[in-house]
């Protein structure tokens, strides 16, 4: 069987947890992609999974087009936020699903992704967000650690996946 | 087991290049995923078949500095990115049903670029052949390192 998509690691929540943290990344892959079904504990509707990557937590950027709950837009901050998830307010038992893909991770250009995230709900209240991520930073990547925004956990049965893509 | 998800061919520049082209691209899959990355800048386009006619068109929703919607009608080509990219670009294409000889051809694009711009597309080819190639072309030249790969999707 060809190496092409690797499953490389799974987590998932058997209790909550504020990070979930995927280190020493095989440097023999391509692309890599993670998806992920996450949920937070927040009071809020709504939470944002962020990044770090081999443990930094500067020099990110991101463009993200969105729509929300019957608005729509797009907005570029200078932060490491890769997309949206529900949290405690929404709709009980329901996960965001994101879907995270960094090509060329060990490259020594600067890191760049796409993340594309959902929540649905048995409400008006929903999102989705088509995300555009930078890390300046030439350095190869072998850690990836998710948290999220607010500090709260991700709840209970919130699954991450890492895959390794070859191209060859 | 079967061989589901395949790189059919891939190409990494060593060189900097005016346009790069996948060819001889087999017809025995069922779904086609086209990874690009790059840190070339500037609109970057898309032909299938090495075909220049006015037979593209295309839908977009972007994010740079605005946010909104447009669309191409008659084109000679399709973007694999829209508004300011600066570099640093991602671009997903997926060609479902490529090989059918019945249908007009579509396309999803998907790309991100340098933290600053976020696009998704809808595209058409208004012809039923096969895809067996696909061109991309930069304003200039790609840079050194930029790398080009399909996949392959078997529905069984």
């Amino acid at each position: 069987m060809p190496n092409t998509y690797r499953l490389i690691s799974t987590n998932t929540l058997n209790s909550a947890a504020s990070s979930v943290t995927f280190s020493n990344i095989p440097q023999f892959y391509t692309d890599l992609k993670v998806v992920m079904s996450a949920r937070s504990s927040n009071a809020s509707n709504f939470d944002n999974p962020r990044i770090s990557i081999n443990n930094s937590t500067s020099t990110f950027t991101r463009r993200e087009i969105y729509a929300e709950s019957g608005s729509a837009g797009s907005e570029s901050v200078a932060d490491r936020i890769i997309g949206n998830c529900p949290a405690a307010n929404l709709t009980a038992n329901t996960f965001g699903s994101l879907e995270f893909y960094l090509p060329n991770y060990t490259s020594s250009n600067y890191k760049f992704w796409s993340c594309d995230s959902v929540t649905g709900s048995n409400s008006a209240t929903y999102s989705l967000w088509l995300l555009a991520g930078l890390w300046s930073t030439t350095t190869a990547v072998s850690t990836i650690a998710f948290s999220l925004q607010t500090g709260a956990n991700f709840v209970q049965h919130s699954t991450f996946t890492l895959y390794g893509i070859s191209n060859a | 087991m079967p061989s589901t998800y395949e790189p059919i061919v891939t190409n990494t520049l060593t060189t900097t290049a005016n346009s790069v082209t996948l060819s001889s691209i087999p017809s025995t899959y069922t779904d086609l995923v086209v990874v690009v990355a790059t840190t070339t800048g500037g609109d970057i386009n898309f032909r299938i078949n090495g075909d220049t006619g006015a037979n593209y068109s295309q839908t977009v929703i972007y994010g740079y500095s605005s946010f909104g919607s447009t669309k191409s009608t008659n084109a000679t080509y399709n973007w694999l990115n829209y508004g300011s990219n600066s570099g640093n670009l991602l671009a997903i294409l997926q060609l479902n049903n490529y090989s059918s000889t019945t249908a007009n051809k579509t396309s999803i694009v998907r790309d991100a670029a340098n933290g600053a711009t976020s696009d998704v597309m809808a595209g058409l080819w208004r012809s039923t052949a096969a895809i067996t190639s696909l061109t991309f072309t930069p304003p200039s030249t790609f840079a050194v390192g930029s790398t080009f790969t399909i996949y392959g999707i078997k529905a069984a």
